[in-house]
């Protein structure tokens, strides 16, 4: 495994002087060209060096292109909290938080979030004080199984970045990306609604 | 997935020549349609142009119009104030789509050159002439509930799947674009074209031509303006029937109608017969009822999906019902 990823770091690394005085000696020659010609040099279909913020830490992988933020986390970073379930972006157990923003992993590209910052269920918790999302399910036992909690907590916390209403049937809409096959849904409602400060 | 090269794009007329240049080059923003087509197998392109750094972003407001970068993302776009007064029936089919991630992730400009949910289309052991042209239409004869009563043709009964594309059809929204030849202005409804024997093309754009921003001039009957969608659930699910309608009452009669409907053809669908039964008739249900009952001629359905015909009538009369609550 070491060993192939160094030779692509090697590759990679030998290609970029190569393109660059390619790019030098063409503009020598023709300033022309340089103008009509696209000046968008693609990488891959190859692993290439992507750099994620993920929970504060930065982490430079070399990732093909095509991998999924949802398998990079999962499957490179080791951070398993973030669940795959359909795959496809209708279930949300894959929901992480892109600059405070919660969106479906799954269906975006790890590459496109380069000079982001991620925040997985992992990241939520100051030490071992929990969020106070994760605290509110916890208290109003917003699970079952549990494998679409991460997703629902994320979902949740991003709901409230979004200061969305947090009467009953507004919370049930706004985290209908979310979808639990046990049908927690009256805790996980009364958890995110106790997460919001609803009193009534 | 099949493997793709990546090129990050942070200028415009670069990305338009690559992507121009190159057949089996696409543009991505956010990623949702394009991502999970390619995990279907449907689009299979050889390199994607990230298009996320360009600056198309921002919403303007001018008295006469709101512009919309075509990078804004569907959340930004149905949160924004100005979004908010002028164009209901926008806001509304915005948050009536997909779910809360997926409108922060989505941009308009992706949103209105979503692919179809055809089931066939998205099934790559299935015919679909959309997909293999003159690989035949399954949906013809197969499972069709949620297929289009007109506007079809041999070719295809698929719909267009956006409530957006609906609501500023009805808006006479404007579509700007860049590509080789340069800039054009090309109005919604001129946007899409019918299936016919192409039913590959779908729009008008050219091979590499960029949507750069929506803009929807600041009208009565668009401020004045519903979306009622159909469905069979209450959230995150595609319409069945949806219907965009805003009116200009004055003194009790109509001065201006418009109405466009959704999930009933491969385009969104500007119902011109039936704003020419409303203008210049009271606003009550009676005049409602009967430009309703337009809406179906030149409708029929496929077996599945006949109940479509009716359901489109009703639609339409409740939702011209609705814009009575609308200041």
């Amino acid at each position: 495994m070491f060993g192939k990823f160094s030779r692509w770091r090697f590759l990679v690394r030998a290609a970029i002087p190569t393109v660059a005085a390619t790019l030098g000696s063409r503009n020598l020659f023709s300033t022309a060209d340089a103008a009509t010609v696209s000046r968008l040099q693609p990488s891959g279909p190859h692993p290439v060096p992507v750099t994620l913020n993920v929970n504060g830490t930065s982490h430079t992988l070399m990732l093909e292109p095509r991998v999924t933020l949802l398998d990079a986390l999962r499957e490179r970073l080791n951070l398993f909290g973030t669940k795959k379930g359909c795959d496809q972006g209708t279930c949300g157990a894959c929901t992480v938080l892109v600059d405070g923003t919660r969106i479906d992993s799954c269906l975006s590209l790890a590459i496109m979030n380069e000079g982001t910052s991620i925040t997985t269920v992992e990241g939520l918790a100051n030490g071992d004080t929990l969020h106070p999302v994760q605290q509110a399910f916890l208290d109003h036992d917003g699970f079952q199984c549990g494998y679409c909690t991460p997703g629902q907590i994320c979902s949740a916390v991003g709901l409230l970045n979004e200061k969305r209403p947090t009467d009953e049937i507004s919370v049930r809409t706004w985290m209908s990306g979310n979808i639990c096959r046990c049908g927690a849904y009256p805790n996980i409602v009364a958890a995110v609604r106790s997460a919001a400060g609803a009193t009534s | 997935m099949r493997p793709v090269a990546y090129a990050r794009a942070t200028d415009t007329a670069a990305a338009i020549a690559f992507v121009g240049g190159d057949p089996h080059a696409e543009f991505i923003a956010g990623g949702t349609n394009v991502i999970d087509l390619m995990k279907d197998d449907v689009a299979r392109p050889s390199t994607l142009v990230d298009i996320t750094r360009l600056p198309l972003r921002g919403i303007t407001p001018t008295a006469a119009s709101v512009r919309i970068g075509a990078l804004a993302r569907m959340s930004e776009v149905a949160d924004h104030p100005a979004m908010q007064t002028n164009f209901p029936a926008v806001v509304q089919a915005l948050n009536d789509s997909a779910s809360p991630q997926l409108r922060n992730m989505a941009t308009i400009g992706g949103n209105v050159m979503q692919r179809t949910r055809c089931a066939y289309f998205r099934d790559v052991s299935q015919p679909c002439n959309k997909r293999a042209p003159g690989a035949g239409c399954a949906a013809i004869g197969g499972v069709n509930r949620l297929h289009s009563v007109i506007g079809t043709s041999p070719h295809c009964i698929c719909t267009h799947a956006s409530d957006l594309a609906v609501a500023l059809v009805m808006a006479d929204a404007v579509i700007h674009t860049r590509g080789a030849n340069g800039e054009r202005s090309i109005p919604l409804a001129d946007f899409y074209l019918l299936p016919g024997a192409t039913p590959q093309r779908e729009t008008v754009l050219e091979r590499g031509e960029l949507i750069e921003a929506i803009e929807i001039p600041v009208s009565t009957p668009a401020r004045r303006s519903v979306y009622l969608k159909v469905r069979d659930r209450r959230q995150y699910e595609f319409a069945l029937v949806s219907v965009a309608a805003g009116l200009d009452v004055q003194d009790g009669t109509i001065r201006a109608a418009r109405v466009a409907l959704g999930g009933v053809a491969p385009k969104p669908w500007r119902a011109h017969d039936v704003e020419a039964q409303l203008l210049g008739r009271p606003a009550n249900a009676q005049t409602f009822a009967a430009a309703a009952a337009a809406v179906s001629a030149g409708m029929h359905g496929f077996g599945e999906n006949d109940f479509k015909v009716p359901l489109a009538g009703r639609a339409v009369a409740r939702a011209l019902a609705m814009t009575e609550a609308v200041a």
